[in-house]
């Protein structure tokens, strides 16, 4: 049982790192840049995308995961440049109705270049293998995850905690026009923030694309989920979105490991058969639910 | 701004309303049955985003979970077929009775928040709903239920599809009318008055909260009706009903017509599934263009294609 435990809460952890990167992205164009995002979960897909198919191509997942940081941070820039920076204190419904278009257009293409059936990415052949770790044993890739996924959130919170650039990021989620008035460059600094985040979102999904399918789609289902982090965390904070994605990664993993275990000792094995899994899926959206009620602005709400 | 006149319905509202009576037995005559389906999706369509217009219009929330009550209806009929229930009389109020339901319960949750938070806590409680249903085995599934026949609604025959178009219409006009005179009522301007300045209405002693929730409600209720009159149209209610995209498509509709105009998520609708319709039979990729249009009319048409026409005030 220990054991059980200790994997789902490796698991938790592991996925909520990943939610991490790319909610760390949205909450940063959600909250300096006021605009609402819907097409975030697409540069997730096509971080996946690229990183399969670089992968594919030289044989190597390092050269994979770097193609689509490298890839989507471009590629981020650009439609930053070209479009996104035209929607900024615009009515928030003409960014839904953009994004939204932004998500129908990437799902089409994607399917237009690499087709209508899933790609298949491999992890590295190294760490295909279980780990021993303190007499207990676990996915070898896994554990890069986490490790990789710890790195990035340690220097995304040095760059945004300890940097000039940080500074000004702060500045700009805590109050925009001020910021600019003090001379902060908001322009260039959201271009940049923008390719930035859109390179987490493709790490995150080149480092997934093993565990889960790289396929059309996969963009809707984490973007809700990285919304609930940051609803959950508050709107424009780092540390509100590395919260929420530990939490929300960590109940939604326990909840469908152990929820419909837990519902057989208390009700007919029938009965927890179908509720487990209703229930499971739909802890985060509680749990969502329950800290919008209590805390209307998130955990760590970013403006005062 | 001042929005529609005093009068109940001009020549062209009229006009339009021949056309669309007329259209079963042209697309008859013209050997195009096939489109009488087609122009029922739309109308269906057309009045689940008039029913999101009036939230978002009307009430000034915007809600990104309407496909929770739209296909929430779609499952409440399926699921009463499936108990023996066949009588539309009976099935399609109760649809939007247990929307309206929802629709309170969410919306009372909701409304504590605001903003970009409304979206995403409607958003989050759409989801909800989605995967409690899907996870159901009584409701089928990933798979849906699908409706061995149409609803019972005697002295009208559903099975015939051109039947079945004018209830629709009937239906849309008649929630059409309704919800006009909802604007028009007291109730009306005050819903006005709360989009102008919420904290004004308050110290004027309106229940804000109250007022912002009977007109989610209505919107969700309207809704649930749309979502019986869907699963009449295409034989199933399916989980990708509910899916949040669903929920964008609606919104999308209601934008790209023009949000708080009167006749705005008809025609955004109607827009929509024609292209979809038109470009799905010479492109395996009518998402591509239709979202390249999307994006054309967020930048340069910033009040929808319904505003086009209208005298600038």
């Amino acid at each position: 049982m220990t054991q059980l435990v200790v994997e789902q809460l490796l698991n938790g952890l592991q996925f909520g790192l990943m939610l991490f990167l790319i909610a760390s992205g949205l909450t940063l164009v959600f909250g300096i840049m006021d605009m609402i995002n819907l097409a975030h979960g697409s540069l997730y897909m096509g971080g996946a995308y690229l990183g399969a198919a670089a992968a594919q191509a030289s044989g190597s997942f390092v050269i994979g995961l770097i193609a689509a940081a490298l890839g989507m941070a471009a590629l981020g820039a650009l439609l930053e440049v070209l479009l996104l920076r035209k929607l900024y204190r615009r009515d928030p419904l003409i960014q839904v109705l953009a994004t939204f278009a932004l998500i129908l257009v990437s799902n089409d293409l994607v399917r237009l270049i690499w087709g209508p059936q899933p790609l298949q990415l491999d992890p590295p052949t190294a760490l295909a293998g279980p780990f021993e770790l303190f007499g207990l044993s676990y996915p070898a890739y896994r554990l890069l995850i986490i490790a990789v996924g710890l790195a990035l959130a340690l220097a995304l919170y040095a760059l945004v905690g300890h940097t000039r650039i940080g500074m000004r990021v702060r500045a700009g989620a805590a109050n925009r026009s001020m910021a600019e008035a003090l001379g902060v460059n908001v322009r260039w600094l959201f271009t940049g923030l923008f390719a930035l985040g859109a390179a987490l979102a493709a790490v995150a999904g080149t480092l997934l694309g093993p565990l889960l399918a790289v396929e059309v789609g996969m963009g809707e289902n984490i973007l809700i989920l990285a919304f609930v982090v940051i609803v959950i965390g508050g709107i424009g904070s780092m540390r509100g979105a590395l919260v929420g994605s530990l939490l929300v990664g960590c109940v939604d993993t326990l909840g469908r490991a152990l929820l419909p275990s837990l519902l057989r000792i208390v009700s007919p094995p029938e009965v927890a058969a179908h509720l487990g899994p209703a229930l499971a899926s739909v802890t985060i959206y509680l749990l969502m639910a329950a800290v919008l009620f209590w805390r209307p602005q998130g955990l760590f709400p970013a403006r005062v | 701004m001042m929005r529609g006149g005093g009068h109940t319905g001009g020549l062209p509202e009229i006009f339009a309303l021949v056309v669309a009576v007329l259209l079963p037995p042209v697309l008859q005559a013209t050997g195009q049955d096939y489109y009488i389906g087609f122009a029922t999706r739309v109308l269906i369509f057309a009045l689940a985003a008039t029913s999101l217009n009036f939230v978002v219009g009307s009430g000034g929330m915007v809600s990104f979970g309407h496909a929770a009550f739209f296909g929430g209806g779609a499952y409440v009929v399926a699921f009463l077929m499936q108990a023996g229930i066949v009588s539309g009389w009976l099935a399609w109020p109760l649809a939007a009775l247990a929307a309206a339901v929802a629709g309170t319960a969410i919306g009372a949750l909701s409304l504590r928040t605001h903003g970009v938070y409304f979206i995403m806590i409607t958003l989050a409680f759409a989801q909800m709903v989605y995967y409690s249903i899907v996870s159901l085995q009584v409701a089928g599934g990933d798979d849906g239920l699908s409706l061995a026949q149409r609803s019972a609604l005697a002295p009208f025959d559903l099975a015939d599809d051109a039947t079945l178009y004018w209830v629709t219409l009937a239906v849309l006009a008649a929630c059409l009318g309704l919800l006009r005179r909802l604007e028009r009522a007291p109730f009306g301007r005050v819903l006005a008055g709360l989009r102008d300045n919420e904290l004004r209405m308050a110290a004027l002693g309106y229940p804000v909260e109250r007022i912002k929730l009977v007109c989610f409600v209505a919107g969700a209720a309207v809704a649930g009706l749309a979502g019986a009159l869907l699963v009449n149209q295409n034989g199933m209610a399916s989980p990708a009903q509910l899916y949040w995209t669903q929920s964008g498509m609606l919104l999308v509709m209601a934008i790209l017509g023009g949000v708080g105009q009167r006749y705005g998520a008809i025609v955004g609708a109607s827009v929509l599934l024609g292209l979809e319709e038109m470009l799905g039979q010479w492109s395996e990729y009518p998402h591509l263009l239709i979202g390249l249009i999307l994006l054309g009319v967020a930048l340069w048409v910033p009040h929808g294609l319904a505003g086009l026409g209208q005298r600038r005030s």
